[in-house]
């Protein structure tokens, strides 16, 4: 499993975005969109920080693709 | 007899650092009972993974109308009259639907799209003041007009009617007396209601309120509270920060001299000052809607919460010294803004002009520094946003 965003519970607060701008951003709506699935290496760690980050809980971070 | 729990949130002495007995309180247990403004008790959280749980936890209400909402000032006791609340007093699905309504303006993008422009109004007020001084007064002349002139043209809100604003939106926050917020609170939004009216007849959709006036997704009732609580939290807090920001820089010049060499460094420097300030006290209030286990307690249904930022965000086993100022820390994870789906609506537009203004600041006037000391500065009472209302510099 990779990087999910949930849009359903989403509150657009752009913390992802702002966090791992490679991996995250913001559709015109605020809500999340994923940008890449499997990032790695720093992507992969700024990813994992967004997860932590998220106020809401939308951000779902999986195993590393390696 | 067991000597009652002390009062919360409490007056700060120096208005850059918190209440001396909050760290008293940060060694005790996660969860104690404190007594509010009103006299009620209420739960006070002191840790910050009790705290983001809580803020996280949907049994937690955000209704200032829930009988046992923390009372913590007289303006919660203004909010607890009115009929209808603001987002920030909103339940979910009402929270929810009205939240997404504003985020389009308030995206990364959009925010970034103002950096241009914020810059202007920074250096127009830079250039006010320069005319002038020294010596000047940084709150008026500086902090204060800059996110209030931002905060008015994301609305679209009228900057000729500014001194009406700043008039009644100070007797409304600063007031102890519940019918002068009462009175201050009615014309604001009467002056809102108004507004929504004229955006109706003549559309612009340039700022949030003609984007949003007769597009039948909200009420003009709703739409006119929505104005006047965005354009109160999208100053006050930010005015706050920018002073007591600038405050803290000028007491710790090794650090403030490190930030002005490299331009990158104002990013966590500004995340470092919102963990430290934590200014929003009256901020993460909750009454709980159903019994809620934590901690080895339990939070009785129709039970109020605290949740500050000033605790939880100086929280040893979370950042490391927490009562040391450490611009080059990582200190992104910090509740300053809050967190859980009420998390700061406006957060990326308050990082954008703290990073614009207090870099502005020491490339205009590198000699800056303030003529009293930061004691001698006048805090302000418990439970309004923490900051200063005059900050005397000179150059
Ligand atoms: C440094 C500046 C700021 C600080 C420290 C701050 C702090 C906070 C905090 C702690 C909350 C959470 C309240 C809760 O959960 O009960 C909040 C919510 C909110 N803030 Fe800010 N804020 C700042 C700037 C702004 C700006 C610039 C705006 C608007 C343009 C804004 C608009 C809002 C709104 C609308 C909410 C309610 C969001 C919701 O309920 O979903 N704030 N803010
Ligand atoms: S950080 Fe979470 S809540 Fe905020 S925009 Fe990203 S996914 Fe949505």
């Amino acid at each position: 499993m990779g990087v999910e965003g949930d849009q359903r519970v989403c509150i657009g607060a752009g913390m992802c975005a702002l966090t791992a701008p490679g991996v995250f951003d913001q559709d015109e709506n605020g809500l999340v969109v994923v940008l890449t699935e499997a990032p790695s290496g720093e992507a992969w760690d700024k990813a994992l920080r967004a997860e932590r980050l998220c106020p809401s809980g939308a951000v779902r971070v999986g195993r590393s693709s390696g | 007899m067991t000597t009652a729990p002390p009062a919360f949130p409490q007056a700060r002495v120096c208005p850059h650092l918190p209440p001396p007995a909050y760290a008293e309180l940060r060694q005790g247990p996660a969860l104690r009972r404190v007594t509010t403004h009103a006299g009620q008790l209420a739960w006070l959280v002191t840790r910050y993974d009790q705290a983001r749980t809580l803020l996280k936890d949907p049994r937690l209400s955000s209704d200032r109308r829930r009988p046992g909402f923390p009372v913590i000032s007289v303006q919660v006791v203004l909010l607890t009259e009115r009929k209808r609340q603001a987002l920030i007093g909103m339940d979910p699905p009402e929270h929810d639907i009205q939240r997404r309504m504003f985020l389009p303006d308030f995206t990364l993008k959009k925010v970034r799209e103002r950096r241009a422009d914020i810059e202007r109004i920074v250096h127009e007020a830079l250039d006010e003041m320069m005319e002038h001084g020294p010596p000047a007064d940084l709150y008026r002349e500086f902090a204060l007009p800059v996110p209030f002139r931002v905060i008015c043209r994301l609305l679209g809100a009228p900057w000729e009617d500014r001194d009406f604003f700043q008039d009644a939106i100070r007797r409304l926050v600063r007031t102890f007396d519940t019918a002068e917020g009462r009175q201050a609170g009615a014309e604001l939004l009467a002056y809102f209601e108004h507004l929504v009216t004229e955006y109706k007849k003549t559309p612009d959709s340039a700022g949030l309120i003609g984007r949003l006036a007769g597009t039948g997704q909200i009420s003009d009732d709703d739409l006119a509270l929505a104005a006047m609580s965005l354009l109160i939290a999208g100053h006050e807090t930010t005015a706050a920060m920018i002073s007591l920001g600038a405050v803290t820089l000028m007491e710790n010049p090794d650090q403030l001299a490190a930030i002005r060499a490299d331009p990158e460094a104002i990013t966590p420097a500004v995340e470092e000052l919102l963990r430290f300030q934590s200014i929003a006290d009256s901020a993460n209030l909750r009454v709980a809607t159903a019994d809620i286990e934590i901690d080895g307690v339990v939070i009785k249904e129709g039970e109020g919460i605290l949740i500050p930022g000033s605790l939880a965000n100086r929280d040893a086993e979370v950042f490391e010294n927490p009562d040391t100022f450490d611009a080059g820390r990582d200190a992104g994870g910090h509740i300053a803004f809050g967190y859980g789906r009420h998390q700061c609506l406006g957060q990326n537009l308050a990082r954008l002009e703290l990073q614009i203004a207090l870099t502005a600041l020491w490339q205009r006037i590198p000699t800056l520094r303030m003529t009293v000391s930061a004691e001698e500065l006048t805090a302000r009472p418990p439970g309004a946003i923490q900051g200063i209302d005059a900050l005397p510099v000179t150059w």
